[in-house]
């Protein structure tokens, strides 16, 4: 479920932000879907999650935009069950949330961390798809809607390290598969 | 039956837990709380043992190069399990490396009477990260707190959320 173009478009990959950096810590803006501004944004966070094979999604604000767009695309992660396929979503919002349970997670522009974090394990979100504008709803489970939380996080502003239940919940990554 | 503390500082090996195990329990040492960490590359422990141990002993018996290790007799001060009477929250920081930010946001923790049972911080590159469990007198205004905790969040150009424990008992 690809927005920008047939194939997902042809977008650049662009430099991952790291933390501290303040664009990770700013509310990102609503978008139009079908500017072609947006599209094109939307094929480069494409093009960048594309050249992380470690990563399953990633944010607008994670590459320096600040308009909500997440990407993702959950296929190799062993914890997955429900697959939307390769999607970026224009305005994700999340609409439904339940069965929440403890997920060890880390993140892209954060080296060498994780925690443990409370998401839900069942999410309902709803978006538009970049390009078309198209009004699409994602139901996800299990690692997929984790991984979207984390991305919809980025767009408030938030990392996961926001949400660490407590002092013993944070960890050195001992492997590499970012949320 | 008395109460000691060890703590071990010590390169990281394979070996090292086991080795420091196996002495206390030749010392005839029961192992009560404990935490273990790695801090840059040295494996720290911190041990609270039963049993009428010979703290000079088990110094001789984990002398080695690579580790430094302290044991002294000490008073039980609270039971395992004992309810504590205040609120539980979780302090979580996150920002650039500099000098203070710990000092600076247990200060105003401590100016309320806020109490830190745990805490761990970690540098990875340029971020610096402290999550804390606090727990707070029952009187405290926490509002103001959350206020006073961002102004310094602000000054240290550092991102802080306080929120509640959310207690997953069954």
């Amino acid at each position: 479920m690809t927005g920008p173009g047939p194939g997902g478009g042809s977008g650049t990959a662009r430099d991952v932000l790291r933390a501290p950096h303040p664009a990770l810590s700013a509310a990102a803006e609503p978008v139009d879907p079908i500017d072609p501004g947006v599209v094109a944004a939307a094929a480069d966070l494409l093009a960048t999650l594309r050249g992380l094979p470690a990563t399953t999604g990633l944010a607008a604000p994670q590459i320096g935009l600040s308009g909500r767009l997440i990407a993702f695309d959950t296929a190799r992660h062993p914890r997955s069950r429900s697959y939307a396929g390769e999607c970026v979503l224009a305005n994700p919002r999340l609409v439904g949330a339940s069965h929440w349970d403890h997920g060890r997670e880390g993140c892209a522009s954060i080296a060498g961390l994780t925690a443990d974090v409370l998401r839900a394990t069942r999410i309902t979100v709803h978006a538009h798809l970049p390009g078309t504008g198209e009004a699409v709803t994602i139901e996800a489970d299990a690692f997929e809607a984790r991984c979207i939380q984390h991305q919809l996080d980025h767009l408030d502003g938030l990392l996961f390290l926001d949400r660490v239940p407590g002092a013993l919940s944070l960890h050195i990554q001992l492997h590499s598969c970012d949320a | 039956m008395g109460l000691s503390a060890v703590t071990v500082l010590g390169v990281d090996r394979p070996g090292v837990i086991a080795a420091v195990t196996g002495s206390l329990a030749d010392c005839g040492a029961n192992i009560q709380d404990s935490t273990m960490t790695l801090l840059g590359g040295h494996v720290a422990m911190m041990l609270l043992v039963s049993g009428d141990l010979d703290c000079d002993e088990v110094l001789k018996r984990l002398r080695t190069s690579d580790l430094v290790v302290t044991a002294s007799a000490i008073e039980a001060r609270r039971h395992f399990c004992e309810e504590g009477d205040g609120l539980g929250y979780v302090l979580t920081v996150h920002g650039p490396d500099r000098t203070g930010i710990v000092s600076a946001v247990s200060a105003v923790l401590a100016a309320d009477g806020g109490n830190i049972t745990g805490m761990s911080t970690r540098l990875s590159g340029r971020l610096y990260v402290l999550i804390a469990d606090v727990e707070l007198p029952k009187e405290v205004d926490v509002a103001a707190l959350m206020r006073r905790l961002a102004a310094v969040g602000a000054g240290l150009d550092a991102e802080i959320t306080f929120r509640p424990v959310e207690p997953d008992l069954l």
